[in-house]
């Protein structure tokens, strides 16, 4: 191949580094009005009234708006339509938006919404997993779910359950606690939008164009052809900006409102609160593994704290329980999972959505189960592991599957086995697995979840998608898949992206879907591009590779007339036969495998990471320079995660909305990291390939408390893993008690009886695989 | 985003006009250096003002003598913490000016600006709307503390690196008021209170800090934070020493961060006098050092955590003053 597997630059990579690329903020059409969000300051509160006449007044208000104005609901998804632009009923957590200013400066608006003036009657907030469960106080914070504050329930079981804890030699049970954390995109939110001759226009920070789409369709009552949504030059989504924004459906209305460009960039405090980050998570798990250290059964409970909305939390609820049987063959598996709604900003779906608390759980899980029975906790893990072209136990297929390289790669690379022996030194072990893109959308629909065009004239050729590049370079994964196909250089395609009125559909930039699916759409495009090109070509008796690009675009164009051709991505239908099986399938799964060295000081119960080794089954690098770039970076959200950040609350408030005060790592706090691709060529993937942004950050929280643990002898069971906690596990084991820091206990939940599903014969896909 | 409120900015000629200014004006206006601290203080309305008064003509320059060193207040955090005279024989400041926040702002910030800055406390240091959703507190709009509740004054953390080490080396500071100049100890200018935190009238300049060192003395700056750049110190240790034979002859400990002001260990320095630094002394003397600290729950990280690691701070100073003496420091 060409330029598939090279090292290329980002086709816009000159753009981002010099400053030019135009991200919403840095747009400002003539006569535009800056807006404010006023929001509640408190948690939990019913809006008795909204008095905007004061803010009206002031010279250079435009346009004042409160929910009355937006007053439908929606959300992601279609089962919790629960939000509102504004809300002008009740406010569910500090932060929640309450009214809005179109003025003609900024600071204009923001002295309008300190103008407003909003009379609440404070309710009883609900701040934990714990106060959800109980009866509330005073109201629920949604009217919807139950009992009390619990939002959703899942309950599943495959297989034989009792049979395998029966058959089982030894049976643990632990609790982890996986604490709430924030995308922190370096871009904060904005939007901007017009609103000319009866049709809408919006530049938008998001990562899901039509999503946001539909969204201001419902919200705004227009129809969809009368909006066009664009997505602006994106500084990072992570996932936060996967939900349609309130800020969006604002500056829409204010625009309509008054007929001139109206934007809206939140402020990082603002970040914080717009949120749909990392789930707080509990979880409970009990396995049963026989004498050679193989699983005869698990229990995995989890209950999640899912702030205010609904937000994604439906799906967060199913992905917190269902990955466990991608990477471990677990022959027998109940899961129970549970979200609540607290007084807090709304949590969703951050790189690894709903999975890495779940897998934080399960791989120091099985690191205590190598401890119990005196096997080395990697080879404990190898000997359960999936084989390639299986179905697990909840009907997941499997696909290519490079668990064993990966793990192989690292173990030899790190010497964990020889690793050296000092005070405070430790390396940790674990392996994880994503998706490569969800395999159902998030409404119910049988069109395909990604399409391509491609038009070539004059000699060039542009393609047009509706995937965003949030900065991981799906516009250069499709420049380079058409490049490689027509025989150019990624840098000669023209691209046209994230554009409603433009583009064909792509679902957008969520759950690592976009090089293999909208990969697989442009492969499928160009291929048929190229046989017109051939076709022409040879019609003039020349053959392809003899002739320029721009000959061969001129012979074609003069025997077809307009030259284009189309591709599309629908995902294979293999979610198993049960209510709950739409989250969890993907048509691959990559899969990852790290080690982490530590040095932790007993002294002050700080963790020093040496170095990472990271080895990822990426399927087939379409660019590697991009799959370590995700790798590396996966790899620094992940120690983030494991050291420092907590989106945590005191008084009802977020404790510290902003950059200082959140601590994330900066360069200094970063390690050396050694990355492995792994390519297993994956049958289904274009040219093989399958996700990488996200599955990397999953191994690293675990393989860092193993760490600790070979460290300084102490489980560390929640995340993050701060220097006080290492500090009071070490008393803990001083004093002789339990060398553990981490939740004492699981709380009872009142989970329906579970749904029980007979688990599909392991080879069923074997007969036919197809073949792309 | 947030916005810088509007403002008039001053320029005055010299320190004694920018001095009358301030007097002129009072609380509503502020002077500015750097601006590191302050712009974002006035984003997040900590700091309502009309006009700023730049500071602009200060020195900028490192005057040595052999023992003495002088360094002009606008001199930056970067250039201090790289000059080559102030690293050989104030080695401490040096460390401690270069480790103040980011690479960045040391560019910008100024070791007067360093000097004053003002006090810190994790509900003071918010936006506007967030201290409003909160409840203000004593020290912005308020008339509680919301750390403590029950107490009449203000928590709010000194948070300069560079001030304990500057009272550990003796420094002294010229003020420039409206009516003339004066000379005055660092360790004059602080006050025990997290509001009215500087002993200085509020509209005089610092022009210039002056460290002092008898030969033969050792100086080190250990500062605790979470992350490796950027954080302001959760606790820190600033100590000055002398080491005659193998005993200490003189030594001044100065705390980071755990009071509304550079808190002077004067119990363990006592201690220390006359004593061998070897690993017993050094475990004590840092007991010792580490009571008078009393750490709120205001700053990063748990109060109970950050007060066993003022011990710690501690030991790791005199440990390297200790290793400094017997050649294993630069």
């Amino acid at each position: 191949m060409k330029v598939v597997g090279k090292p290329l630059p980002k086709v816009d990579a000159a753009a981002k580094v010099t400053g030019r690329a135009v991200y919403a903020d840095d747009m400002l059409p003539a006569r535009t009005l800056h807006c404010r969000i006023l929001r509640s300051p408190h948690p939990h509160a019913r809006i008795v009234s909204i008095d905007t006449s004061a803010a009206r007044r002031i010279p250079g208000v435009l346009a004042v708006i409160t929910g009355a104005d937006l007053p439908i609901k929606f959300g992601i998804l279609p089962v919790t339509q629960d939000e509102r632009a504004l809300e002008h009923e009740k406010v569910r957590y500090v932060g929640d938006p309450v009214a809005a200013v179109a003025a003609v400066e900024e600071e204009i608006a923001a002295g309008a919404c300190d103008a407003i003036r909003v009379e609440y009657e404070v309710l009883e907030p609900v701040m934990s997993i714990e106060a959800a469960l109980g009866t509330p106080k005073d109201e629920r914070i949604q009217d919807y779910g139950g009992p009390n504050n619990i939002h959703k329930f899942v309950a599943l079981e495959f297989g034989d359950l009792d049979g395998g804890f029966a058959r089982a030699k030894h049976v643990r049970e632990d609790v982890f606690f996986y604490q709430g954390n924030t995308h922190l995109p370096m871009e904060q939110h904005s939007a901007i939008a017009t609103y000319v001759d009866g049709k809408l226009t919006l530049w938008s920070s998001t990562q899901v164009v039509h999503y946001v789409h539909r969204a201001l369709s419902r919200v705004l009552e227009l129809p969809m052809h009368r909006i066009r949504v664009i997505g602006a030059a994106h500084g990072g989504g992570f996932g936060g900006k996967t939900d349609p924004f309130a800020h969006e459906i604002i500056v829409s209305k204010l625009a309509m409102i008054t007929g001139r460009p109206v934007k809206c960039t939140l402020t990082r405090e603002e970040v914080f609160y717009a949120h749909r980050g990392r789930h707080p998570v509990l979880m409970w798990v009990r396995t049963g593994v026989d004498d050679e250290g193989r699983i005869t059964a698990m229990h995995f409970r989890t209950a999640l704290d899912g702030g205010a909305y609904g937000s994604y939390g439906v799906a967060s609820t199913f992905y917190t329980g269902v990955l466990q049987t991608v990477t471990y063959d677990i022959p027998a598996y109940r899961f129970e999972g549970c979200r609540v709604f607290t007084n807090k900003p709304p949590c969703g779906p951050k790189r690894g959505h709903g999975t890495p608390q779940p897998r934080f759980g399960l791989e120091l899980h099985l690191e205590k189960i190598a401890h119990d029975v005196g096997m080395d906790p990697a080879e404990l893990k190898r000997r359960n592991f999936v084989q390639p072209y299986t179905r697990a136990v909840n009907w997941l297929r499997i696909t290519s599957c490079g668990l064993e390289e990966c793990t192989q790669r690292v173990l030899d690379a790190s010497g964990y086995a020889k690793r050296e022996r000092r005070p405070g030194h430790g390396m940790g072990f674990a392996i994880s697995s994503y998706l490569s893109g969800a395999g159902t959308a998030i409404y119910w629909n049988d069109m395909p979840h990604s399409e391509v065009q491609i038009k070539v004239d004059r000699g060039g050729v542009t393609v047009y998608c509706g995937a965003m590049d949030i900065g991981q370079g799906s516009d250069s994964v499709l420049a380079t898949i058409v490049a490689e196909e027509l025989g150019l250089q990624p840098a000669d395609v023209r691209l046209v992206t994230a554009d409603t009125d433009t583009t064909p559909i792509d679902l957008g930039s969520y759950s690592s879907r976009v090089t293999f699916m909208a990969g697989n759409a442009a492969l499928e495009a160009a291929r048929k591009m190229r046989t017109l090109l051939v076709e022409a070509v040879e019609g003039s008796g020349k053959k392809y590779e003899e002739v320029t690009f721009e000959e061969a675009s001129i012979l074609g164009e003069a025997r077809f007339g307009t030259l284009t051709t189309a591709g599309s991505y629908t995902p294979p239908k293999i979610a198993g036969p049960y209510k709950g099986s739409g989250v969890g399938p993907s048509p691959a799964y990559s899969y990852s495998a790290c080690v982490v060295d530590v040095d932790a000081d007993p002294r002050t119960g700080l963790v020093k990471v040496n170095k990472v080794w990271i080895a990822h089954d990426v399927g087939r690098a379409i660019n590697p320079l991009l799959v370590e770039g995700q790798v590396e970076g996966s790899v620094y959200m992940g120690l983030g995660e494991a050291l420092m950040e907590e989106q945590v609350f005191r008084k009802g408030l977020h404790k510290w909305p902003s950059m200082l005060e959140y601590k994330s790592p900066t360069f200094l706090d970063m390690t050396e990291v050694e990355t492995f691709i792994v390519e297993t060529v994956d049958k289904e993937g274009p040219y093989g390939a399958k996700e990488a942004g996200q599955g990397p950050l999953l191994p690293v929280p675990p393989a860092l408390c193993a760490a600790v643990y070979d460290a300084l002898g102490v489980w560390i069971d929640e995340i993050p893993v701060t220097p006080e906690k290492v500090i009071e596990a070490l008393r803990r084991k001083e004093k002789g008690e339990q060398p553990r820091y981490g939740p004492p206990r699981f709380p009872a939940i009142p989970y329906p009886p579970t749904i029980k599903v007979d688990p599909p014969a392991k080879d069923m896909d074997r007969a036919a695989t197809p073949a792309v | 985003m947030l916005r810088l409120p509007r403002f008039k900015f001053l320029r005055p000629k010299d320190a004694r006009e920018a001095a009358r200014m301030a007097a002129e004006l009072g609380p509503r206006a502020m002077f500015v250096a750097g601006g590191t601290d302050l712009y974002p203080k006035l984003k997040r309305r900590q700091f309502e003002i009309d006009t700023l008064i730049g500071l602009d003509f200060l020195p900028r320059e490192v005057r040595n003598g052999s023992d003495v060193c002088a360094i002009g207040a606008a001199t930056t955090l970067a250039d201090a913490s790289k000059n080559p005279h102030v690293v050989q024989r104030f080695g401490g400041y040096a460390e401690a000016a270069g480790v103040v926040s980011s690479p960045p702002l040391r560019n910008a910030g100024t070791i007067g600006g360093n000097l004053c800055v003002d006090t810190r406390c994790n509900y003071y240091d918010m936006t506007y709307e967030w201290r409003k959703a909160a409840g203000f507190c004593l020290k912005k709009d308020g008339d509680i503390c919301l750390v403590a509740p029950s107490s009449p004054r203000c928590w709010a953390v000194s948070s300069s690196d560079t001030a304990p080490m500057a009272i550990a080396l003796d420094a002294m500071v010229t003020l420039v008021g409206a009516d003339g100049e004066r000379e005055a100890p660092v360790a004059a200018l602080y006050r025990d209170d997290g509001i009215e935190y500087l002993g200085k009238a509020p509209s005089e300049v610092v022009t210039e800090l002056r460290l002092t060192a008898a030969p033969g003395t050792r100086s080190v700056y250990i500062k605790l934070r979470r992350r490796g750049s950027i954080d302001f110190p959760i606790a820190g240790a600033a100590v000055a020493a002398r080491i005659d034979g193998d005993v200490v002859a003189g030594c001044k400990l100065v705390l980071s961060a755990v009071a509304s002001h550079p808190l002077q260990a004067t119990a363990a320095e006592q201690f220390l006098k006359g004593r061998r630094l070897d690993a017993e002394t050094i475990t004590e003397a840092a007991e010792i050092a580490a009571k008078p600290a009393k750490p709120l729950d205001n700053a990063d990280l748990s109060h109970f955590w950050r007060k066993r690691m003022v011990r710690v701070v501690v030991e790791q100073a005199l440990e390297r003053i200790r290793d400094q003496d017997n050649g294993l420091d630069r």
